[in-house]
């Protein structure tokens, strides 16, 4: 065994791999972060990986997938090949600083930061913790709870690296970051991401980030994204997940908000074998807005699973969820959203839905929209919808000439449109439209320039 | 063009026509009318293939071919087009894709290239004058939002794009004012052609001041009771469909 690597059995024994690594996952790191793992590795020991008994979990069978045995990096393996000669994206319009991720890793290792027009800071979180420790422990492990779940709590004691984004008060960015992640390896492999973003007060940035697997091993990663969007700042992430059918994928978004701050959170689930997507908003100063909009689409025996929970934690404060599925074949779907409303937060506008198109009979979704509210000045609803190509529409375009797929495919995109059009960089939204396009129409998704085939 | 040889056709168990007989030729406007209930709109969505009705007998013929036996999609391929009383919205699906979609899965089947973006383009706003729409309206999606003339003006619109041999237009007239009204005749008028026929569906004359039919035709009870020319419909506007419905009963 190289010695920057662990074998997870199927005995699960994560916590063995943090005794056996506990050296290497606390040297060169802050003190904090040293207490903080030893914290979340007891954490873990008490929680686990949340099983179906979890009400949060009850959908999504987790327990399997983390009982595979799968190699860990802990830190970069040396890489025998480039990545730029299999992967280029080649958005053509799209002019973004790219970030490359590798199997969780920083892949830039001879620019592990880089400062961007402003003093942006873009780069490995391994090089952040070491460089700007001040930032790092104001932000780090403040929004993500190591104590109420497990998937966090084994991402906060294990993840040695990711990506690092900091945006200094009142820059206004005006090109896309964009983050790719890959995946790959000739063995299966478990990997853990952990992000940490911070927006200044009144800066402005856009990310797009883009997952995919480039080879057909078993991947399982388990990764952890808090972002933290001081007052009047502006937060747009696309993330577009595309990932084979044995890849089982945990994502944990945590964001704090401050006052007069607006997120927009859009995730297109275009493909992969299980998806959990998880995203923790709180919003913490008055007039802060959170929109979150996903779409996904299944097919096989795929399954997406989106968790939501909005915390309206003070007043005026603005938040709008809306999740739409698109289901074929036995596939299966969640979605499990929750916005809590706290007794001081008047004037609460909260709005969350989640419309679902099961394509046949055996495909499935499982929804539950929640709202709890405990304060009386409020605006909000909430509600779910299950349901059949329209057949009235079917008739009204066959009646003009246009075939059954035909019609299918254009009712189709119409509904995955009303999610791809709430994206705001142009070049990104005109890609997804095209790859949804093609995804619905049964044809691989992948991008024109990568040669790898991740479906 | 069409011959529609005792066609009887049932809607949850229900008979609602009852051996229906009509010639149709180029070139000829047909008006059909009749009460509330009688079969009109069941008559045009058996000839365009809607599968909520079920035909239990007869044969219709549309240019040599047995029209029961072809799907919604390849009628309208082969020239049938329906004017719906009710325009469904579809929200999300733009008119330029909906039409580009339809007029190239037509030139596919009758083994013509696609239009390119270009001359697709050129052709719908050439179409979008001779019918007077709005090009606000087709930009955006398909009747989303519109008014009941608006849609009405897009069925013609989509009519125009199309080029059918055979219009069938359902209670087009209803809804509308009279503004509304002479737009959407002055539409039909300008399609009409030697080569064409139309087949105007009606409760009321009204609309037969602006489409001047060859024929029409008293639907009642699921029968064409009377034909006769477009004098019949004026008679109809003066006395009512009561005289006919007591000449049935005797």
């Amino acid at each position: 065994m190289e010695p920057n690597t662990a074998l997870l059995g199927p005995d699960n024994d994560y916590l063995r791999l943090f005794d056996a690594n506990r050296g290497k996952l606390t040297q060169s790191i802050p003190s904090f972060l040293v207490d903080l793992r030893k914290e979340a590795v007891e954490s873990f020991r008490m929680l686990g990986i949340p099983g179906k008994k979890n009400e949060n979990y009850r959908y999504i069978d987790l327990q399997t997938s983390f009982n595979n045995t799968f190699r860990k990096e802990l830190q970069p393996k040396n890489i025998t090949f480039n990545v730029e000669d299999i992967f280029r994206c080649d958005i053509p319009e799209l002019d973004a600083d790219v970030i490359l991720v590798l199997n969780g890793i920083y892949y830039d290792t001879h620019r592990p930061m880089r400062e961007l027009e402003g003093g942006i800071l873009a780069g490995s979180l391994a090089e952040a913790f070491r460089l700007f420790p001040g930032i790092v422990e104001k932000h780090f492990g403040k929004y993500a709870d190591h104590r109420k779940d497990g998937l966090v709590a084994l991402n906060t004691a294990l993840a040695t690296d990711g990506f690092f984004l900091y945006v200094p008060d009142g820059i206004q960015m005006k090109k896309p970051i964009q983050v790719i992640n890959l995946l790959m390896s000739d063995e299966p492999t478990f990997s853990q991401q952990r992000n940490l973003l911070v927006i200044g007060k009144g800066a402005s940035v856009s990310l797009v980030v883009c997952d995919h697997t480039l080879s057909p091993e078993k991947f399982l990663s388990n990764n952890l994204t808090e972002v933290f969007a001081a007052r009047d700042s502006r937060f747009e992430i696309t993330r577009l997940q595309n990932e084979h059918n044995a890849s089982t994928q945990v994502l944990s978004q945590f964001y704090m908000q401050e006052a007069n701050s607006l997120v927009n959170n859009n995730t297109i689930t275009l493909h992969g074998g299980m998806v959990r997507n998880n995203l923790y908003v709180q919003l913490n100063g008055e007039g802060a807005e959170n929109n979150a909009y996903g779409l996904f689409i299944t097919d096989q025996g795929q399954h997406v699973d989106n968790y939501t929970f909005v915390d309206h934690a003070v007043a005026h404060c603005n938040s709008n969820q809306l999740f739409k599925g698109v289901l074929d074949d036995y596939s299966s779907g969640a979605f499990n959203g929750r916005i809590l409303v706290r007794k001081d937060s008047q004037k609460t506008v909260a709005y969350q839905k989640n419309n679902n198109l099961l394509l046949t009979s055996d495909a499935r979704i499982n929804t539950k929209p929640q709202l709890e509210i405990y304060a009386d000045d409020v605006k909000c609803s909430h509600g779910a919808a299950v349901g059949q190509l329209d057949k009235q529409a079917m008739f009204y375009l066959q009646s003009r000439g246009i075939g059954r797929d035909e019609a299918r495919l254009l009712l189709m995109n119409a509904f995955a449109n009303e999610i791809i059009a709430k994206i705001q960089v142009e070049p990104i939204r005109e890609r997804i439209a095209e790859l949804v396009g093609k995804r619905l129409r049964g044809e691989l998704s992948r991008c024109h320039n990568c040669t790898m085939h991740c479906c | 063009m069409l011959s529609i040889h005792n066609l009887r056709a049932k809607v949850e168990g229900k008979e609602i026509l009852k051996g229906i007989n009509l010639e149709v030729k180029a070139g000829e406007v047909h008006a059909i009318m009749g009460p509330n209930g009688s079969g009109k709109s069941t008559l045009a969505g058996v000839l365009a293939g809607r599968d909520f009705f079920e035909v239990t007998e007869g044969e219709v013929m549309f240019e040599g071919k047995n029209l029961l036996d072809l799907s919604p999609e390849d009628r309208a391929r082969e020239g049938i087009f329906l004017g719906f009383q009710y325009p469904v919205e579809i929200p999300g699906v733009s008119m330029v894709n909906f039409m580009k979609t339809a007029i190239n899965e037509i030139r596919k089947y009758r083994g013509k290239d696609p239009l390119s973006a270009s001359d697709f383009l050129k052709y719908m706003r050439l179409k979008a004058e001779v019918v007077e729409i709005d090009t606000k309206l087709t930009s955006r999606s398909v009747n989303e939002g519109f008014s009941g003339g608006e849609k009405k003006k897009n069925e013609i619109f989509q009519m125009a794009m199309l080029e059918p041999r055979l219009a069938i237009l359902d209670e087009t007239d209803s809804g509308l004012d009279i503004d509304a009204l002479r737009v959407v005749a002055g539409g039909v008028n300008k399609l009409r052609s030697k080569d064409t026929a139309t087949i105007v569906i009606t409760h009321y004359q009204r609309l037969l001041d602006y489409i001047v039919p060859d024929y029409v035709h008293v639907l009642y009870d699921g029968r064409i009771v009377r034909t006769s020319g477009k004098e019949l419909a004026l008679e109809l506007e003066e006395k009512g469909y009561d005289w006919i419905k007591q000449e049935m009963m005797q």
